[in-house]
């Protein structure tokens, strides 16, 4: 394990470190909160933000209610009340032999551990027009949409995944023809086992919603996406929901290594050992998957926190699981552990919905994704998730039986 | 004073589980601790307003289905963020197998 170096003295704090953290998404906000908890060991937290808005929470953001765009908060009242917050200000240039952080506005930041939680950007349509798509990453960009969503309005989302498709549902809704188009053959294809792409598509298809496979957008017009072929389908608002990019900029300009992310080991320091990473912007070293950059709100948390800690000295070694949600009309989805491909699949079947188990090639349990009415599998994911963590190898019979509790199949204790 | 109400029977919620109950227009969670003790909270995260009752308990905690929050039944206490707001209890006793509630 690398040594942190010995801390400059730190102005105003007894002994205590100046703590920097780059990114005011979860994993950033978290990770200030939890800096800030310990601020009775003299550390003093400051958290930069590029945007304007106090921190607030983006999975709302595609899902925006009859009343607007849904900006929730991360930090209650007070949180961040032992956090000196910088908001609507980026950070220009990461100086690591002075230990500095330049900011866009002339400030200079000294920092004793510095934390980049800079999130990633969405990817922008490289064909001719496509600076016309709107993307969905911030809270300004959900406003573009929803005011374009007006019911009756043409709607063509440009790429068949989570938030494409949530954006789908979330379109329908509010009255909008809503087409998908998606360069692969199939939807859904990068994160989710077939059976449980094909129960979310099935649902789209059944609301309406025109789902273009193994199309390629040539072009976008003023009021149409033009397809290879010719073919043009009427829009009044296009959206590119095709991934993300790690934000990785800052990073790399600094020297620190990088590859899709910047590169963290299980202490999430990258390669400068007073400098860590977490959140989208993070490839951890993981011990099971390799190294992995996880896209969820629950890694960015989880990853935010134990960042917090490694910065404060703590000893940590983040090997996590992953987990996500989506909700497309009333149909909840969750799912524990890495989709691949080669898992041998078990299906249980519930009210309105099914479970399905991956099992690795030694029988355990390595993944379970459910879908059903609003909330109704999260209880069974959760329970796997746990058995997954435990390396359990349960009875393929007991995991199809909708008659068998899955916690009875947990080692407690 | 308020009165007490009949929430469920008590063999309708499992042991180490949680039912929903809706009543007067507000949603309750009712518990049941491994050791067979009742317990009533507020039905809804302090998070998000999304159903406790969907959620799993283990031992003497309850955790959100939808975020991962988790609140100790018994007192409400909010344990692991994103939840930081405890959940409102109330007074709950059990009289020949009914579960009755205080929830005023």
């Amino acid at each position: 394990m690398a040594g942190v170096p010995p801390a400059a003295p730190a102005a105003g704090g007894a002994g205590g470190l100046r703590h920097v953290v780059v990114g005011a998404g979860e994993a950033g906000t978290r990770a200030a909160i939890a800096l800030a908890a310990r601020s009775g060991e003299g550390h003093r937290v400051v958290l930069v933000g590029e945007e304007a808005d106090a921190p607030y929470e983006r999975p709302p953001l595609s899902k925006a209610g009859a009343d607007g765009v849904t900006c929730k908060p991360i930090a209650a009242d007070g949180a961040l009340a032992g956090v000196k917050t910088v908001f609507g200000v980026g950070a220009l240039a990461l100086d690591r032999a002075a230990r500095v952080l330049r900011l866009a506005d002339g400030r200079v930041l000294a920092y004793d551990r510095l934390l980049l939680a800079t999130g990633a950007r969405p990817r922008r349509l490289s064909c001719p027009g496509g600076e016309r798509a709107a993307v969905l990453r911030t809270r300004a960009d959900a406003e573009r949409i929803f005011a374009a969503a007006r019911p009756g309005a043409r709607a063509v989302i440009v790429g068949a995944g989570l938030i494409g498709l949530e954006l789908a549902a979330t379109l329908r809704g509010r009255g909008l023809a809503v087409t998908v188009i998606e360069a692969a053959p199939r939807a859904l294809g990068r994160a989710l086992p077939g059976p449980v792409a094909e129960a979310i598509v099935a649902r789209h298809r059944a609301e309406g919603v025109t789902l273009r496979l193994s199309a390629a957008v040539e072009r976008i017009d003023d009021g149409a996406v033009v397809l290879r072929g010719g073919e043009a389908i009427a829009a009044d608002l296009v959206v590119a929901a095709i991934g993300v990019e790690p934000e990785v900029g800052l990073a790399k300009a600094a020297g620190l290594a990088c590859d899709d992310g910047i590169l963290v080991d299980g202490g999430l320091r990258t390669s400068d050992p007073a400098i860590f990473a977490a959140g989208d912007c993070a490839r951890l070293a993981h011990p099971r998957f390799g190294p992995v950059r996880f896209e969820t709100w629950r890694n960015a948390c989880d990853m935010g926190a134990a960042a917090a800690g490694a910065m404060a000295g703590e000893p940590v070694d983040h090997a996590p699981g992953t987990w996500f949600w989506s909700d497309h009309y009333d149909l909840g989805l969750q799912m524990a552990g890495r989709h691949d491909g080669g898992h041998r699949l078990v299906r249980r079947d519930l009210p309105g919905g099914f479970l399905l188990f991956g099992l690795d090639e030694d029988g355990r349990l390595a993944t379970a994704a459910g879908i059903g009415p609003g909330n109704a599998v999260a209880r069974d994911v959760r329970l796997a998730e746990m058995l997954i963590e435990q390396g359990a190898a349960p009875d393929p019979a007991l995991l199809a039986d909708p008659a068998a509790g899955l916690k009875t199949l947990l080692a407690r204790g | 004073m308020t009165d007490w109400i009949k929430a469920c029977a008590a063999d309708d919620v499992d042991r180490e589980d949680v039912l929903r109950f809706d009543h007067g227009g507000r949603t309750f969670a009712i518990y049941r601790s491994p050791d067979d003790g009742y317990f009533c909270t507020d039905g809804l995260c302090t998070h998000e307003a999304v159903h406790l009752a969907d959620g799993l308990v283990m031992d003497h905690v309850i955790e959100c289905p939808k975020h991962n929050g988790q609140f100790d039944y018994r007192t409400g206490a909010a344990l692991r963020a994103p939840v930081c707001v405890d959940l409102a209890i109330y007074e709950v006793k059990v009289a020949d197998g009914d579960v009755l509630v205080r929830v005023g």
